[in-house]
């Protein structure tokens, strides 16, 4: 039995919109993912107002998605999600035991053979996305860390202590709408920022990578952790693929892997495919959001 | 003797020749044309094109945007001479075209469905996965009838040994279409004999077809409702969007005319929501829904992707079809088509090396001198570039890129494009040759693919050119296709005349109801503004008069606070002045153009260009006004009389009417509530401006009194200028639209017209302090029935625009 810890969240996003909505569409990343590192116990989504209609359904990358409309006016959005759920510590993932970084940018390349289907549904994640365009200052920047005949692994982690070093933690300093390239050139940003940055560089070198959504643990009032940054807000990172062990989880902003301190919402190519809550709405005027987690470790 | 008008037609070893056989005689199935056109000599054809550069500025026929102040409007560039085919040369392009048609068809339902190709290593995963229109919302969608593609378009061209190749597929929003069958009307008209007797099959039936194909999706019992979709008039072929909708008589809306309500999609028109189910659309794949594609586009439809889900809605093309509009897929064909269709590829593929595969990488470095390089995907920053025209060090730091990024690029053989004959207008005239590249078009039927008999064929601008583009400055042309004999012309044009079917009330989107209000109001506008500085430069002399009248203008915007009648007339930054209104009315004319005949169109667009010339050269400013003048009541005609006398029609003619009712009492009210009598030299200015100067003089023989004048520019029901007609008019029309709706007017002028209607105009002449009295309270009452007409403009606007919906916001946590 490996090592896990059970957690309640509850993430709250609210819009007070200046003027009422007349009508609007939206779609919510709220529910948790079962996988072999987590079980969702329960989960509920509380709506206030009640929304005309509601769908939940599956993304094809096998992300729980709900999509809602309002077609009465109102003034104000409450989306509560509560979460119980089991995190396992995933396996231990030794990097010397995964294959040399070409080996694998050779395998998932296309050579007129039939792919292993793990690698074919790999090869989702290769390929340039809206937010993460590959250019080649991701390349370059990531060349130090993919020298000839480094297990990939090795070469990813190598790129997140890399990327944790040389950018900075600035919340405020980009947007949502900020893309790699955008944040690769300010030098700084957050969660989601720093994940876009890594998936560039990894998919420049012909890697998989994916965007991983989710909840990092809150510790409890009077211990502070300042290692870890992003709790209490929703918190993003990366998984990368790594065979023969499969995808392995980093988090490049708190230059860890990912493990028993996270819980995973989604997963997609970038932000664009996994982003909790968007919608677009008919009046409305200017809104005011406001968003809380909470984590709690049980 | 039929060779003489050749000799300025160069034959070209290493292409082939249309007109012309290896022997250098003219192909059996353009002797007669040849033939014909030696009769009355070159000059039947430089008539030709003379006609065909009239009719495409007379019809608009444009490449871009027409409304633009700076001009980037191009028109349509056609020549004359139709490109021939013969029907055994047709039958193999047709039977291709078919085929890629079903091809393309079944591998977008494969990449949106099970992706058995990519399972099976058929197709790289590299060029879904990596291309910007492969949509994965649309992934797992069942679309009606499995029917993704729904308009095909191939590029073509045919290489020295007459084989026909395809270059490109239009897998998404395919153009052109409609530029073929404009292209047809006028050929047709410059030629309509040679038409005849070379018996040409006719175009007529594939409109039919493809406007059957959009209203089948209609559930059982429902009255079926197809749109064709633009982005905006802004868009480079808006010309066709409008031209299309007006063939397969169906509505142009945008984004913001269609609502998804529930999984179901509307129209907004004027009689409330109105199902939809079939989509032409005209608008990019991630335009489509800002909720699940690209957030940032204000042009599509919340919610499109979940009507499609439930299956509500037909859209043509599938979203996410541009997948396909890749070079790189070119290689995979016949692989794709055995597999798929288990048949042999009939139409060949230019040859295609896509560089993902070290060994086409290999070759394509090896051999780059010859071949073509270009972008894999649509969304890269690179042209395709041919490899010898680059030097050694280009040539390197290309390399370096192919091996960078390999699946990035493609490279293709380079193609010698076949040639045609075209008519040179510049000196010498005559024939020349030109390469040129076919489109042809295939849509879905219940009884499969169906290809258009004909095409738009794109010449390139220089004869050594094997680039066909029209943003690179080539032109187009008809192509003919002979019938096999005359029967079999019957095909489908007895069908053609079905095409313009008429347009419902219940389907005018309630923004094009709005714009043609709104058209209505600033082309009388503009008139009333052109009047009142007419007649005001004309009283310029006048000292006592002159102050006065010149308040009245700036009062309504025509002069600003100081300056020159002649200097605001052309000022750009007044915003109420003449120029602005002129501008304003052009937009409603570019967001209304679907309803307007090619001739009304124009007549907005030469009001335009008359108002730039006067703006560009120093003379009377009256002359301009004159000019102006005519043309404006050229547009009052065409709105009498051009026009479908429909609910869009009404409002627009209420429009004017609110608006001539409004400015009018406003002047008027102006006048005369200051109690002062308007001395002869001012009714004469009012009587002008009014346009009843040659009324009045020939009704009193005499020169004008106040009670007289005042009698004719408010009570007289018979004068089309007075007031009194005006709200006549304006409660028949109120009548109609809301009886075409279902219901009665809520709003109407007649408290405020009661209250005039008090009043004699006897009454207001003279001296005496009564007389004062009763201006002063009919210039107020005029006041209030000019602000009663603003405040039911406003109301008209709230009950019939309101479903327009205030601007879309994206927001995201």
């Amino acid at each position: 039995m490996s090592e896990s810890r059970r957690y309640r969240v509850r993430h709250e996003t609210v819009y007070s919109y200046g003027g009422n909505v007349a009508h609007s569409h939206q779609l919510l990343h709220l529910t948790p993912r079962d996988s072999p590192d987590q079980t969702c116990r329960s989960h509920a989504i509380t709506l206030s107002p009640a929304p005309s209609e509601r769908r939940d359904d599956v993304d094809p990358f096998g992300n729980v998605v709900t999509r809602l409309e309002y077609d009465r006016p109102h003034d104000r959005l409450e989306v509560v999600a509560a979460i119980d759920i089991e995190v396992r510590a995933p396996p231990a993932a030794d990097p010397a035991g995964s294959q040399a970084w070409e080996a694998v940018r050779a395998e998932l390349a296309y050579a007129g053979r039939v792919p292993q289907p793990d690698h074919l549904r790999a090869c989702r994640f290769r390929m340039e996305s809206a937010y993460v365009r590959v250019k080649q200052i991701f390349t370059d920047y990531a060349e130090d860390c993919f020298p000839p005949g480094r297990p990939v692994l090795a070469a990813a982690e190598d790129l997140m202590h890399k990327i944790h070093r040389d950018f900075a933690y600035a919340p405020g300093a980009t947007t949502i709408k900020t893309s790699a390239a955008e944040a690769f050139d300010a030098r700084r940003g957050v969660c989601q920022d720093f994940a876009h940055i890594m998936i560039a560089c990894l998919r420049s070198r012909g890697m998989a990578a994916r965007y991983v959504s989710g909840y990092l643990r809150t510790l409890p009032a009077g211990i502070s952790d300042a290692s870890l940054v992003g709790a209490d807000a929703s918190h993003a990172w990366v998984a990368v693929f790594c065979p023969p062990l499969g995808w392995v989880a980093l988090d490049p902003t708190n230059d860890v892997r990912a493990g028993l301190d996270h819980i995973t919402l989604a997963w997609g190519r970038d932000f664009g495919d996994v982003s909790p809550l968007r919608g677009v709405l008919v009046g409305g005027g200017r809104h005011r959001l406001s968003v809380r987690v909470s984590v709690q470790a049980e | 003797m039929a060779e003489t008008r050749l000799d300025t037609y160069a034959s070209d070893a290493s292409r082939y020749d249309e007109l012309l056989d290896d022997a250098g005689d003219v192909r059996p199935h353009w002797r007669p044309l040849i033939e014909r056109l030696a009769g009355d000599g070159a000059e039947s054809v430089r008539r030709g094109a003379d006609l065909a550069r009239r009719l495409i500025t007379e019809n608009g026929v444009t490449y871009n945007v027409y409304a633009d102040p700076q001009g980037r409007d191009r028109p349509w560039v056609l020549d004359p001479l139709p490109l021939l085919l013969t029907a055994a040369e047709w039958r193999e392009i047709e039977l291709g075209v078919e085929q890629r048609a079903r091809l393309l068809d079944a591998l977008l339902a494969d990449l949106y469905g099970p992706q058995q190709l990519l399972s099976a290593g058929l197709v790289p995963p590299e060029l879904p996965f990596g291309h910007p229109n492969f949509l994965w919302p649309c992934h797992g969608i069942s679309v009606p009838g499995n029917r993704w593609l729904h308009v095909h378009a191939v590029d073509m061209s045919r290489s020295a040994d007459g084989t026909w190749w395809a270059l490109a597929d239009r897998t998404q929003t395919p153009s052109g279409p409609g530029y073929a069958l404009e292209n047809r009307h006028i050929v047709t008209r410059i030629f309509p004999e040679l038409y005849d007797d070379l018996g040409v099959r006719p175009l007529g039936g594939f409109f039919v077809a493809l406007r059957e194909n959009l209203l089948r999706h209609a559930a059982e019992g429902e009255s079926p409702l197809a749109v064709v979709l633009t982005p905006g008039s802004f868009n480079e072929t808006y010309f066709e969007h409008a031209y299309l909708a007006r063939q397969l008589g169906l509505p142009l809306v945008e984004g913001h005319d269609l609502t998804v309500r529930g999984d179901t999609l509307f129209l907004k028109t004027l009689g409330g929501l109105r199902r939809v189910h079939a989509v032409l659309r005209r608008l990019d794949d991630d335009f489509c829904d800002p909720v699940e594609l690209r957030a940032d586009s204000a042009l599509g439809v919340p919610g499109l992707i979940g009507a499609v889900r439930a299956g509500k809605v037909a859209i043509a093309n599938a979203l996410g079809s541009g997948v396909l509009e890749s070079a790189a897929w070119m290689g995979f064909m016949p692989a794709i088509s055995e597999r798929l269709l288990g048949e042999k590829l009939r139409l060949p593929s230019v040859a295609t090396w896509w560089c993902g595969e070290t060994p086409a990488l290999e070759y394509v470095i090896e051999n780059i001198e010859r071949l073509v390089i270009k972008p894999t995907f649509p969304n890269q920053r690179f042209d395709a570039v041919f490899g010898r025209d680059l030097d050694a060090t280009a040539k390197t730091a290309l390399v370096d890129r192919l091996r960078a990024r390999p699946h990035a690029y493609v490279a293709q053989e380079r193609l010698a494009f076949s040639q045609a004959p075209v008519w040179r207008t510049s000196s010498p005239q005559g024939f020349a040759a030109r390469a040129f590249g076919i489109r042809v078009y295939a849509i879905a039927t219940p009884a499969g693919y169906r290809v258009m008999p004909g095409g738009l064929a794109r010449i390139a601008s220089d004869a050594a050119v094997d680039v066909v583009s029209m943003q690179r400055g080539g032109g187009s042309k008809d192509v003919w296709i002979l019938a096999p004999d005359r029967r079999s012309i019957d095909e489908s044009g007895a069908a053609a005349a079905a095409t313009r079917a008429p347009a419902r009330h219940d389907d005018l989107p309630s923004s094009l109801a709005e714009s043609l209000f709104w058209l209505g109001r600033y082309g009388e506008r503009c008139e009333a503004k052109a009047r009142l500085l007419r007649a005001t430069l004309g009283v310029r002399a006048h000292d006592s008069l002159w102050p006065h009248a010149a308040d009245i203008c700036r009062h309504f915007g025509a002069m600003s606070k100081s300056g020159e009648a002649e200097i605001q007339l052309f000022d750009e930054s007044n915003p109420l002045g003449l120029r602005a209104d002129l501008q304003r009315l052009g937009w409603c004319a570019a967001q209304a153009r679907s309803r307007l005949s090619a001739e009304n169109w124009r007549a907005v667009g030469v009001l335009q260009r008359e108002f730039q010339e006067a703006a560009a050269t120093v003379g009377d400013a009256r002359e301009a006004l004159d000019r102006m003048l005519l043309s404006l009541a050229a547009l009052a005609g065409f709105a009498l009389d051009d026009m479908t006398q429909d609910d869009g029609w009404r409002l627009m003619m209420l429009g004017r009417r609110l608006e001539r009712l409004q400015f009018l009492a406003e002047l008027l009210g102006l006048r005369l509530a200051s109690g002062a009598a308007p001395n002869q030299g001012e009714l004469e200015w009012l009587l002008d401006i009014g346009d009843s100067t040659i009324t009045y003089r020939t009704r009193y023989l005499a020169s004008p009194r106040l009670g007289a004048t005042v009698d004719l520019l408010v009570f007289d029901q018979s004068n089309p200028r007075a007031l009194a007609f005006q709200w006549q008019a304006i409660d028949h029309s109120l009548l109609r639209v809301a009886a075409s709706l279902g219901g009665t007017p809520d709003d109407t002028l007649d408290p405020a017209v009661a209250l005039v209607q008090e009043m004699e105009p006897v009454a207001i002449e003279g001296d005496s302090t009564r007389a004062e009295r009763a201006r002063q309270t009919l210039g107020e009452r005029l006041g209030e029935l000019a602000a009663a007409a603003g405040l039911l403009s406003d109301r008209l606007s709230l009950k019939h625009f309101s479903m327009i919906d205030a601007e879309l916001r994206m927001v995201a946590a």
